[in-house]
């Protein structure tokens, strides 16, 4: 019996599963890796399917700047994380906050672009088949983007009022995991919405 | 060691005052009493779904028969549809999940517990909202009030020019909304598989039932997502004037089809698995063996989760498909009958040489075998695209689909409930009305759907609301209804003996099957804690090495 009970102490101390956080914040970009699948799939489905215009390559230009932002905003939150997880919360404090930044500049180019697209070209979800899936597979993101930026405040938020230490490392990380699955996402969308389709 | 890994302390139930029994209930994070809520509510469902199924077979029991109108027939195939796939088997199947899985895996709780009580929650408002539009969908005076647009909603019936008023609105968002309820318990299970099993427990030591539903999660992921997907785009269609699938304006009916297919029929995958699981526990247990071929059950799970996502397009060779989208199509669902055909075989490899125990569970296994086997080989005559341009949207079609869901998906759920009811409840089921039960539902269920297969043979096509006498299918349809109350008589009765058992049943003791998985080594109804002291594992059968440490099944794994 005691030989029993030692070998299962032996396995008790040895074993070690995968954190929960991050397998659950992987599964959940599983998922909305499926439903941005069926919208590119949509998009570029309907590519030249328009009946009438405008077309894209009469409206749509390359949001460089945009996209420059969003993607560095995927290397400072990595960095933020790093500094907390070495117990440096200013330093964290200071990256988040420069993705916060960055999330937003991003954000308020994209409004800038719908705004010309609606009120001086005169498409909308309802104009033709490139307003429909143009507005709502970049919409899909930008709802993304704006959920990040939400869950993003929050943690800048519990920062400032000091309720962020070095043992938060790991939830900053599986934050960071959904912030650059929103990055990656951007670039799928960039390539097929203004490199393929246009 | 062993009487400390199975200490309990017994559950105290002091009477206590309706309001704050049912505020427990409405609050609860326990898996427990999540996977009981899911079940419960899908029981309702279920009766609701059977009565839309009786009117059908009630209005088709006679040619010209003028029992309901045309348009409340489309409704009640519309509704039965939905309500059955996403309001009764997957929300039943989650249930049982719910409530096992921690249990078998050696855990205290799910792994995201408010997560798992949000998710049951969205599922049920989705069923409340869609079964509103009874009430709720006359969004026009005269435009009809329940979805009617069939459980797959092709375009351009779901346009808001051919469907007026909120009725498809109320199909759409309610399924969305219970969507949302399925990405999160398969997450949910997904995590708490792969993060929670007790020490001991590797991937290959884990009851079959846990893989599979580990597969079933992955599959959910994968394809109840693509629906949500396509659920959006008919909403942005029809509220905001999208033309995702409006054929006037270059969109493509077709795309939806694809879309939801991507998403069907994986789902029936999604549902089957944890059939196929409740049977890999079911039938060892019954049979006095261990499973037979456990990695290969294994892998043939895996290999029916990666082929079941690629073979959505069989349900549209009428729809007409280039030759090699068909061939593709053909072969992929042809070879899918190959880890299904492993999977049959490795069960009466279970059996054979077993001392099988004839007890009411291990019956709806045993015809759960014999009914999934046809309805495997009716689906391998579907798959060839010439017999199906034949046979496709006919009541052959309707006969197979129901085979599969009824004579294997419900089959084992009913043997689920028999082989569980003493764990969940702490109280012994009634032998002889489970007899019953199986025994008319068996006689009810063969009436029904051997007998659809011949009017669909002879040309009658699915979803008509009448027919013409002298065609040859009055007989057929007929012994089909009649089959109906045989099936309605057998719920009736399995209803009672759960109702009659919970309160008068004999107690069941922590392990009445003499059983080999965790969840029987605890107490019947299992504390909220469900482990005193958190299980060690050291093979497939934790339960057989305590009971026999003089041959334990680790010295041979």
């Amino acid at each position: 019996m005691s030989s029993t009970s030692s070998t299962a102490l032996s396995i008790e101390s040895q074993w070690e599963l995968p954190s929960r956080g991050h397998v659950g914040m992987l599964s959940l970009i599983a998922a909305e890796f499926a439903i941005f699948t069926i919208f590119v799939v949509a998009y570029l489905f309907y590519i030249g399917k328009s009946l009438t215009g405008p077309m894209p390559k009469d409206v749509l230009e390359m949001p460089i700047f945009a996209s420059i932002c969003l993607l560095s905003s995927s290397w400072t939150i990595h960095v933020a994380v790093k500094a907390l997880r070495n117990g440096k919360v200013r330093g964290f404090g200071a990256w988040w906050f420069a993705t916060i930044a960055l999330g937003l500049i991003f954000l308020i180019e994209t409004g800038r672009e719908w705004h010309h697209l609606i009120f001086e070209k005169g498409l909308t979800i309802s104009t033709n088949l490139f307003g429909t899936t143009y507005y709502s597979l970049v919409g899909l993101h930008a709802f993304h983007v704006v959920v990040g930026l939400i869950g993003l405040s929050i943690a800048m938020i519990l920062t400032l009022l000091g309720k962020v230490k070095q043992e938060h490392g790991d939830r900053a990380d599986v934050f960071s995991l959904y912030w650059h699955f929103v990055d990656v996402v951007w670039i799928i969308v960039f390539t097929v919405v203004y490199i393929i389709g246009r | 060691m062993a009487s400390e890994s199975i200490a309990l302390t017994p559950v105290h139930d002091a009477s206590r005052p309706i309001g704050t029994t049912l505020h427990d209930w409405v609050v609860t994070v326990d898996h427990k009493k999540l996977g009981i809520l899911y079940i419960f509510y899908s029981l309702i469902f279920l009766v609701i779904g059977g009565i839309e199924a009786t009117i059908m077979r009630i209005q088709l029991i006679v040619p010209h028969n003028h029992f309901v109108s045309p348009q409340a027939f489309n409704r009640m195939f519309t509704m039965h549809g939905t309500t059955m796939i996403f309001f009764v088997a997957m929300p039943i199947l989650f249930g049982f999940g719910n409530y096992l899985i921690p249990l078998m895996i050696g855990a205290r709780d799910m792994a995201f517990p408010r997560l798992n009580a949000w998710s049951f929650w969205l599922t049920a408002f989705g069923g409340l909202l869609l079964y509103f539009s009874f009430i709720g969908g006359n969004g026009l005076y005269g435009a009809g009030s329940a979805p009617d647009v069939g459980w797959f909603a092709y375009a351009p019936l779901t346009a808001s020019t051919f469907s007026l008023g909120h009725s498809t609105d109320f199909w759409t968002l309610g399924l969305l909304v219970s969507g949302f309820g399925s990405i999160g318990t398969a997450i949910n299970i997904l995590v708490t598989i792969m993060c929670l099993r007790c020490p001991g427990m590797t991937l290959s030591k884990m009851p079959l039932l846990a893989w599979l539903n580990l597969v079933m999660a992955a599959m959910v992921l994968l394809a109840i997502s693509p629906l949500t997907a396509a659920q959006i785009m008919l909403s942005l269609d029809r509220f905001l004037g999208a033309h995702f699938f409006d054929t006037q304006a270059g969109g493509s009916a077709v795309l939806w089809m694809h879309f939801f297919w991507i998403f069907g029929h994986p789902e029936v995958y999604v549902l089957v698995l944890p059939a196929f699981a409740f049977a890999s526990e079911i039938i060892p247990v019954f049979s006095r063996k261990p499973i037979f071929g456990y990695p290969v059950m294994v892998a043939a799970t895996v290999g029916i989760g990666f082929v079941g996502l690629s073979v959505w397009a069989h349900h549209m060779f009428t729809v007409g498909m280039n030759p090699y989208a068909n061939s593709f199509f053909t072969i992929t669902t042809m070879v899918i009958g190959v880890p299904t055909g492993i999977k049959i075989f490795n069960w009466i490899g279970t059996m054979w040489g077993g001392k099988i125990i004839l007890k009411t569970p291990m019956l709806f296994c045993i015809a759960f075998l014999f009914q999934f086997l046809i309805a495997g080989l009716t689906g391998i005559m579907l798959s060839a695209a010439p017999f199906d341009w034949q046979l496709g949207n006919s009541y052959f079609v309707v006969a197979h689909f129901h085979y599969v869901i009824v004579g294997a998906i419900l089959f084992t759920i009913f043997g689920a409930f028999y082989y569980w009811f003493p764990k969940m409840s702490g109280r012994m089921y009634n032998e002889t009305l489970g007899k019953w039960h199986f025994w008319l539902f068996f006689i009810g269920f063969h009436l029904t759907f051997d007998f659809m297969h011949i009017p669909g043979l002879l040309g009658m096509p699915r979803r008509i609301y009448t027919y013409e006498p002298g065609r040859g299918w009055d007989i057929w349809n007929l012994i089909c209804t009649v089959g109906v109350f045989f099936q309605a008589v057998a719920i009736i009765v399995f209803i009672g003996n759960l109702l009659w058992s919970y309160f008068n049943g004999k107690s069941a003791g922590n392990d009445p099957w003499d059983a080999w998985t965790l969840e029987w080594s605890t107490s019947s109804p299992p504390a909220e804690y469900n482990f005193a002291k958190v299980p060690v594992v050291r093979s497939r059968r934790p339960l057989w090495d305590i009971k026999h440490p003089e041959d334990p099944d680790w010295k041979y794994e």
